[in-house]
């Protein structure tokens, strides 16, 4: 069955500019799938779009219950978006459970689609139902369409070879075909997904294709799902795009950082969420070169990292808030070796295990101050699935020019979460190859421990280097020729010129892009992940009238040098973050000005309107 | 090893630093040892790696004029496994303690044993934590009296060659410090090995735990109580040869040679592809106290890391050519706007 047929039966679609849709089930029940696949058809339709993955971190919580609810939301747009959505306009619940947990996000009005045969007295009761919400009017301010997706699917498949039980795995598929009709998403793009993962002759195949186009053609067929909706290609700026999320362009960062220092890359790693993606993709491009050591725990993660820079790859380690924590005292090993390495955490709900599947800022002052002794190191966030390319090789680019640890900060919802990425031309990436030392730099003699005048970066010289031989370690260095030394003027300057050489970074950063109203007496300062909902709210607020600024902080240290400028003169500062108030506490420091926390620590993300409604709640206060 | 041998003496792999061990002390011995082994050996002084941990022993790379890093308690293996995985050119040696290798870093140790990382791993086994001047180290027999164990020690000591037997080592030995002829035998076996050597040195502390293997070292019982292990051999031991090894239903026995007949003893096979008869001979003595197993318990070939890890770049490479970056950047599909 092609699926170009079918479209001659379609009605005229209502245009929308936009739609949130919010794809949710039992944990097993391949809401993730279905959703990225809705995702990709979109994205290849043109669409801009952003998505929120959100899943239990248990495997399988016991099925049908509200704790065992997984849901992937997707935001498509004809224009430029920036956030995942706050509210879904449209919910596809593949159980009670997943309508329960969901229900109080949708916007009032939204369209509710379940699979009614999930809609038994037992799931009812482990979702805590006293009635069946589709009969007891409770959903009456929703526009709710029932589809027996488990029994069409059972009916689909019929003859594809998958029997028993196996069958009902491909309901998913039948409630991304039945959503593909709802909103005009070709089918091409997910039937050629279907054959390239699960091969042309495998039943598997054939079954997700069956309930795919079953799906489908129940929109056609049946009735009221004929009111369907089309969101038309996005004017996005020209160019060619792909559809990116964080960990995979952290990872293709971590190859086109290695690519631009000319150096090996060599990635130790321990599996932890929601890291485990950049160590899986990486795994998968051994063809480039990539060396990936999957650890016997974190500290040998870090470790053999550090074993590898010291061997001259461009080494870096994957972690989460727990297992960075572990790497702790190799990462004050690596700065006071003073090798070029990468630490990323992608950060997750703390403290301990926490909420490992849920978003969190709070690793910011680890990250900063989380060491023994004196060890300052370049901290680097990312800002969004499409900006962790950049900031990846930003942060290789500093640990190689500086040789020194950099800390690379994500986050989980920029880990799962993806966007449209305009890719960037090969050509034109930045480069900044790294030149090894292979001769004496002291007569004849080699002193490991000498500096650039400028950077103040040591020499690198790798082992298999003639007339280089040289000893590094975790005692103090003698100044130049690194001898273990425990004279007290020695340590105080080696302490000195360590913290100097990461200072002297500030340098060599950028100017802050000061975003919106430049001069306005209320200034949004962010970092890391909440740039999409602060400059989405602050759009909206300034749509409605409103003067706001907006600056996102890449380097957090050391922070950019004009950033005092930035600050000054603002009547508010607001510090939106999913932690306690970090970043605000540093800027207090920093700058003793007293900055407005704003700190969200629910696991989720900023929603666009809660950062419009603190700015409008700033403007009452500063016009009262 | 390199066809074109360089000449080197043993000055050539002394670094400037002057060795700052307690007087006496058996690491100066292994120091010795080690440096003279690699002038013989004529691998290229810069291609030699040497990563310790923390501990007395931990100190021994600053002494070497090679490569070197003194690095995180017990994190060593793992330190030296990225390097050998990043440059499988090098010689790589961890030095390391019974400490440092079995207390702290015990699980680093059991993995790169484990995979069989290109890494020859020297423990220097003193009973004692010196360092820190003198508590019970996961070597140190029950009963142990220390500063942390006043009343006796109550921990159960690890035996560090069961150890590695019991993590499939593929090559495991034990030698003694002072047996400089004994040790330089094992180093070039070691050297010889593809993947994990491990050397267990009984190094004797004369100052926190003096004579800890006097049984094996005095002239008065050490040729009663060294049993030598040489591959193909019977395992015989006694000033006369008298005594030998059996293994029997319940494990590795000392015989009377002249009791059971030659026969009966057990021929030393250090290739044998299972390590039980190599374990059960590990058993033989705790401590040290009476007679006990020296030499190469086990040495058998087993895929190393480093080449499977190149291999699978290699096989990768051929399958899909050299990575390029813009077709990876497209490698999800992408669309076009215009």
């Amino acid at each position: 069955m092609s699926s170009d047929t079918e479209t001659d039966a379609r009605p005229t679609p209502e245009k929308i500019d936009r739609v949130v849709i919010r794809f949710a089930g039992d944990s097993g029940d391949g809401m993730q799938l279905a959703g990225t696949q809705f995702t990709a058809s979109s994205a290849m339709f043109g669409n801009d779009l952003a998505t929120l993955p959100n899943f239990p971190s248990e495997i399988r919580a016991p099925a049908g219950t509200i704790a065992g609810v997984s849901s992937f939301q997707v935001h498509i747009a004809d224009w430029d978006i920036l956030t995942p959505g706050d509210h879904p306009d449209c919910l596809i619940a593949m159980n009670p459970a997943a309508l329960k947990a969901n229900l109080h996000d949708l916007k009032p009005g939204a369209l509710i689609i379940v699979n009614v045969d999930a809609f038994n007295e037992r799931n009812l009761a482990k979702a805590g139902y006293e009635s069946n919400p589709l009969e007891d009017d409770s959903l009456r301010a929703y526009h709710v369409l029932t589809a027996p997706m488990e029994e069409l699917t059972k009916k689909a498949l019929v003859g594809t070879g998958v029997k028993g039980r196996a069958v009902l795995r491909s309901k998913n598929f039948f409630a991304l075909g039945l959503m593909s009709w709802m909103y005009s998403r070709p089918l091409k793009p997910v039937e050629q997904w279907i054959t390239k993962k699960f091969g042309e002759d495998n039943p598997v195949a054939a079954a997700n294709l069956a309930a795919l186009h079953a799906g489908y053609n129940y929109g056609i067929t049946a009735e009221g799902f004929h009111h369907t909706f089309e969101v038309e290609p996005a004017a996005l700026p020209k160019g060619e795009y792909t559809n990116i999320s964080g960990n995979i362009a952290t990872a293709w960062g971590l190859i086109a950082g290695a690519r631009a220092a000319n150096l090996p890359l060599f990635l130790g790693s321990y599996p932890i969420t929601p890291a485990t993606s950049i160590l899986e993709e990486l795994a998968k491009q051994k063809h480039f070169g990539v060396k990936t050591f999957q650890a016997e725990d974190e500290i040998a993660g870090v470790g053999s990292a550090v074993g590898a820079a010291f061997a001259g790859n461009l080494a870096a380690t994957t972690t989460s808030g727990p297992g960075l924590a572990l790497k702790s005292e190799t990462i004050s090993l690596a700065f006071t070796l003073e090798l070029p390495l990468i630490v990323i955490d992608v950060q997750r709900a703390g403290p301990s295990t926490g909420m490992p599947t849920k978003v969190e800022q709070s690793d910011l002052l680890f990250a900063m101050y989380g060491r023994h002794g004196e060890a300052p190191l370049p901290v680097v966030s990312i800002a969004s699935p499409a900006d962790a390319f950049s900031a990846t090789m930003e942060a290789v680019r500093i640990a190689t020019k500086y040789m020194t640890p950099v800390i690379l900060l994500s986050d989980g919802y920029i880990a799962n979460s993806s966007e449209p990425w305009k890719l960037p031309d090969v050509a034109d990436l930045p480069t900044f190859p790294v030149t090894f030392t292979t001769e004496p730099n002291h007569g004849d003699e080699f002193l490991p421990y000498t500096r650039d005048p400028e950077t103040l970066a040591r020499p690198w010289a790798i082992p298999g280097t003639p007339g280089l031989e040289h000893r590094v370690g975790g005692l103090e260095k003698h100044d130049g020729t690194g001898n273990v030394a425990y004279e007290p003027d020695n340590h105080q300057l080696m302490t000195e010129l360590r913290a100097a050489k990461i200072d002297a970074i500030r340098k060599d950063i950028p100017p802050i892009k000061v975003h919106g109203d430049a001069d306005s007496k209320i200034l949004v300062l962010g970092w890391g992940s909440t740039f999409s909902a602060i400059r989405a709210g602050v759009l909206n607020a300034r749509r409605n009238g409103r003067s706001v600024a907006h600056a996102q902080i890449r380097h957090l240290n050391p922070l950019p040098p004009d950033l005092g400028d930035v600050l000054e003169g603002r009547e508010v500062i607001l510090i939106p973050e999913l932690n306690n108030g970090q970043f605000a506490r540093m800027i207090r420091a920093e700058y003793l000005i007293a900055p407005r926390s704003f700190a969200k620590i629910q696991g989720e993300p900023f929603k666009a309107d809660e950062i419009e409604e603190q700015l409008n709640e700033i403007c009452r206060e500063i016009n009262s | 090893m390199n066809i074109d041998v360089k000449q080197y003496t043993r000055a050539d792999f002394q670094s400037n630093q002057e060795v700052r061990w307690c007087p006496g002390c058996g690491d100066y011995t292994i120091l010795a040892s080690v440096q003279t082994f690699l002038a013989e050996l004529g691998i290229d002084r810069e291609k030699h790696v040497f990563i310790s941990g923390i501990g007395c022993s931990s100190r021994f790379p600053y002494y070497m004029n090679t490569y070197g890093m003194h690095s995180i308690h017990g994190r060593a293996p793992a330190i030296a496994s990225g390097v050998a995985a990043a440059n499988p050119d090098l010689t790589v040696w961890v030095i390391t303690g019974d400490g440092d290798a079995l207390s702290i870093g015990g699980n680093h140790l059991i993995h790169a044993l484990r995979r069989n990382i290109n890494l020859k791993i020297l423990l220097f086994n003193n009973q004692i934590y010196g360092l820190t001047k003198g508590q019970y180290s996961p070597t140190s027999e029950q009963g142990k009296r220390t500063k942390t164990s006043p009343m006796g020690s109550i921990d159960y000591p690890f035996n560090p060659v069961s150890l590695a037997l019991g993590a499939e080592a593929t090559f495991v030995a034990r030698t003694l410090d002072m047996d400089r002829k004994h040790t330089a035998e094992i180093l070039a076996a070691a050297a010889e090995h593809r993947g994990t050597a491990f050397i267990e040195f009984y190094q004797n502390c004369n100052v926190f735990n003096d004579k800890a293997f006097i049984e094996l070292t005095s002239r008065e019982t050490r040729d009663d109580n060294r049993v030598y292990l040489d591959h193909g051999k019977p395992i015989l031991f006694g000033p006369d040869n008298e005594f030998g090894i059996r293994i029997g239903p319940t494990g590795a026995e000392i015989v009377e040679v002249s009791k059971v007949g030659i026969d009966s003893i057990q021929v030393h096979n250090a290739k044998d592809p299972e390590p039980g008869v190599a374990f059960a001979l590990s058993r033989l003595s705790r401590g040290p106290h009476g007679p006990t197993p020296l030499g190469i318990f086990r040495d058998v070939e087993r895929p190393v890391y480093e080449d499977l890890l190149v291999g699978q770049i290699e096989e990768a490479q051929a399958q899909k050519g050299t990575g390029d970056l813009a077709d990876l950047l497209r490698s999800t599909g992408t669309w076009t706007t215009n």
